[in-house]
């Protein structure tokens, strides 16, 4: 169980012990310098209110899960980062989110260009329908680097680093639709970091794979995290303990309890936490 | 027990059964229809032998035979025998290519071996005996075993000579009467700019003795071509007919001279070859009754190949507003019905539509503006190749439509989510991924539009195409490709060949052949293109999981 040991291990750095406080407004625990800090985000789809003041920080190259029952608003919030709900229509939002000081509703960001610097990674894996390299190297591509000699070490180092190059080096002008659901999934987290992020959205990553390729997913996650920021949307709470270094609990629309994992899963604040960690609902 | 269930059952399997057997019904149509043209159109080709009858009256006929059937009784009394219709040939001397005789009045069966075939540059084809060859009124050879030892390397010989005058015809006459049309038009040109008088008669003096010079060399030419045509009919053959009338025919006109009678398998299949050779690949005679039909293959797939250029691109970009930019409403629904129904008007409406906006109102404005100088003789503002194409795209653009809103709605959602969170603009996620995608998709409505394109020929009549058009759409002159021009399609050649020529019992074959050619050439389009969709199907779409 070298995740769980190596989350333990993670979870006596950040000693600074800031109580958690009251769901909303709660940005505990202490995060001196956030990447990304959510102030205040409500979100409606038409009239149907999904989040309600949400505020939380994410500190740097630490994994952060957001956990709760279905339809809690966990995935929503996290597609609020990086403007993903652009895409659905009758969805208003007010608050804000700050990447790195900045508003990412600001009128004026280049969207296209924060989701660059946020990258994402889906529960269903989507390949694109084409070879391995050029699923690797498409987000190269858009952004103009478009030379043989440039991509061949990107997209070398990028399946290094999902941990998928020595199973698919042989094969990389194959398409990628032929790869297992496992390899599929690494593959779009190597095209996410392919395009050198600084913070990972992982929206329920693992909840298509079997656990073998579970495990290796959480492997990767807990590699990745000294050079990325993650944020990790789970359902299930076991992976969030297993990785995760700060977990948010969500319910309907609300952030109940946020705080170090080890503390919210073992001591948990509020007793709807404690009640769904322990599987009395959800 | 289930009584509901077992005739449930029952009924499963009538259905079954009758599914199959529509099923089985339709394969065996088409079957039918396949070897029914392969029958009829490939055994046009091949040599049949040449039989001499002597009747009861002591005529003689000799010809092939090519069908037998009974006398109908007449009101109901039986048969009084069968009779067989043989073709004959000798148009010039009889009038009429087919004969029907009687069986019961014929006296005796005989296949000459020097009965022969002579296949001619006009009046059809001639049955009969060769007795000499003559040149000027001397006699080059005589009997029938000299001929055929002097006849076939004169042919030969004179086939060369057709060929190259064809060439001075089409190339070098054409190339002078090009010049000279050319310095008809800058004349006209002239005297209509606004120029000074003074000036105006010293362009027109330039161009006068230009003229003169050109005019100079086609007559040369023509008095060359003129001399050379009289030389290549020097040689005649004498042949005698079955009635004893005897002709003489020039050799240079000949196209084929065989003795069917005398040939061995080797020899028919030699001559069948050079037959479908000269079917796919010559020039209409005779008012298309004879010959090839070359420029009809071309005008099809050329026709084809521009509609689906014109098509692709309308139908593509018309399917990706409609699905990936409109707001989705009751707008674009009545859009994508009114789309439907576009597929369900009949054909010829698309053809009075093209004639009256593409040849009367875009052809002749363009005629109007580019090619004042040949007015009143229309340019582009009469039928021609890309009318015709543009009319048929218009016609096909709702099937390429439809097939690429659907491959377009198959792509997932989580593709473009894919492409969108990696950074990818709205134009670069539907260019770069989903369009791709849908590309398997979009290449079964182009197989679609050019099955449907390719077979289509009212509409066609009235926007371009022609019984004969005097040269193909590409050529060697500059532009080289003339949309402009007017072309032949081998669904109209059916029509015209069948059922307008003035010989329809002489071309009932070649409508089979021609027929079957027209299903193999849409056959041959398709399987490209459905090659290529294979492909691209297999490149981008592996088992998804």
């Amino acid at each position: 169980m070298e995740a769980l040991g190596h989350t333990r291990e993670r979870n006596e750095e950040p000693s600074a012990d800031g109580a958690p406080e009251a769901s909303n407004g709660a940005v505990a625990p202490d995060i001196e310098r956030p990447v990304l800090s959510v102030e205040n985000l409500s979100l409606w789809y038409g009239a149907a209110r999904a989040l309600k003041g949400i505020s939380l920080r994410m500190a740097e190259k630490r994994i952060t899960a957001f956990i709760g029952p279905s339809g809690c608003g966990k995935s929503t919030l996290l597609r609020c980062i990086n403007r993903m709900n652009d895409l659905v229509d009758g969805v208003r939002i007010e608050g804000r989110i700050l990447f790195e000081g900045q508003s990412v509703y600001d009128a004026k960001l280049d969207v296209n260009a924060l989701r660059t610097r946020i990258g994402m990674v889906f529960q269903k894996s989507n390949p694109f329908p084409k070879s391995i390299y050029e699923n690797v190297a498409f987000g190269c591509r858009i952004q103009g680097i478009v030379r043989k000699r440039d991509l061949d070490p990107i997209v070398e180092k990028s399946l290094r680093g999902a941990a998928l190059w020595d199973e698919v080096k042989d094969r990389l002008h194959e398409s990628a639709l032929g790869l297992s659901g496992g390899q599929q999934q690494r593959l779009c987290i190597a095209r996410a970091i392919a395009v050198e992020p600084e913070v990972i959205l992982l929206d329920e990553p693992c909840s298509a794979l079997d656990p073998i390729a579970t495990a290796r997913v959480e492997e990767l996650m807990i590699e990745l995290k000294d050079r990325y920021t993650l944020v990790i949307v789970t359902h299930n709470m076991q992976q969030a303990a297993r990785v995760s270094d700060y977990t948010a609990f969500l319910y309907l629309g609300s952030l109940i309890e946020y705080g170090e994992t080890q503390k919210l899963f073992i001591n948990p604040a509020k007793k709807q936490t404690e009640d769904y960690i322990t599987g009395r609902f959800g | 027990m289930l009584p509901s269930r077992r005739r449930s059952d029952r009924t499963g399997r009538a259905l079954t059964w009758l599914c199959g057997g529509a099923l089985a019904l339709n394969l065996l149509l088409i079957l039918g229809l396949l070897v029914l043209l392969a029958y009829n159109g490939g055994g046009t080709f091949w040599p049949k032998p040449l039989t001499l009858l002597t009747l009861a009256d002591g005529s003689k006929v000799l010809g092939e035979i090519e069908r037998r059937e009974s006398i109908p009784g007449e009101g109901g009394a039986p048969s009084p025998g069968s009779r067989i219709q043989l073709k004959v040939g000798n148009r010039d001397l009889s009038g009429a290519d087919f004969l029907w005789v009687d069986e019961s009045k014929i006296v005796s069966r005989q296949t000459p071996g020097d009965a022969i075939v002579l296949e001619r540059m006009e009046w059809g084809n001639f049955y009969g005996f060769p007795r000499a060859l003559r040149k000027d009124g001397t006699v080059l050879a005589e009997g029938a075993g000299s001929v055929a030892l002097r006849l076939g390397p004169l042919m030969a010989a004179k086939r060369l000579e057709t060929s190259s005058l064809r060439t001075l015809e089409r190339r070098d006459m054409a190339d002078v009467n090009r010049r000279l049309e050319q310095l008809r038009l800058e004349r006209r040109h002239v005297e209509r700019a606004d120029l000074s008088d003074a000036d105006r008669a010293a362009r027109l003096a330039a161009l006068a003795s230009d003229t003169a010079a050109w005019q100079a060399r086609y007559d040369a030419l023509a008095a060359d071509l003129e001399a050379r045509r009289r030389a290549l009919l020097a040689e005649t053959l004498v042949v005698e007919a079955a009635s004893g009338q005897s002709k003489e025919i020039p050799v240079g006109a000949l196209v084929r001279a065989i003795r069917p009678n005398e040939m061995g398998l080797w020899g028919k299949s030699a001559v069948y070859a050079s037959r479908i050779r000269e079917f796919l690949l010559d020039d209409p005679r005779e008012s298309n009754t004879e010959g090839g039909i070359f420029p009809a293959i071309f005008g099809t797939v050329m026709m084809v190949l521009l509609m689906s250029a014109a098509v692709l691109p309308l139908g593509v970009l018309a399917a990706l507003y409609l699905r990936e930019y409109a707001k989705q409403g009751p707008l674009v629904r009545a859009v994508r019905v009114a789309v439907n129904n576009l597929a369900g008007v009949p054909s010829i409406v698309f053809g009075v539509f093209g004639l009256g906006f593409f040849v009367y109102a875009v052809g002749g404005t363009i005629d109007r503006l580019f090619y004042a100088d040949a007015l009143p003789a229309p340019t582009f503002g009469t039928g021609g190749i890309l009318w015709a194409s543009l009319t048929l795209a218009l016609l096909t653009v709702p099937v390429v439509i439809v097939a690429t809103e659907e491959g377009l709605a198959a792509v997932p959602r989580g593709v473009r989510e894919g492409a969108t969170a990696l950074g990818a603009t709205r134009l670069e996620t539907i260019w770069k991924v989903v369009l791709p995608a849908a590309a398997p998709g979009i290449l079964t409505g182009m197989i679609l539009a050019m099955a449907r394109a390719a077979g289509e020929v009212a509409p066609l009549m009235i926007v371009g195409m022609v019984k004969l058009a005097p040269a193909l759409p590409i050529d060697t002159h500059p532009p080289f490709v003339h949309f402009e021009r007017k072309f032949m399609h081998l669904g109209f050649h059916i029509y015209d060949v069948g059922f307008q020529s003035p010989n329809v019992e002489a071309t009932k074959p070649l409508v089979f052949a021609t027929a079957l050619l027209l299903i193999a050439v849409v056959t041959v389009v398709n399987l490209a293109a459905i090659v290529l969709r294979n492909r691209l199907r297999r490149k981008y779409t592996t088992s998804v999981v």
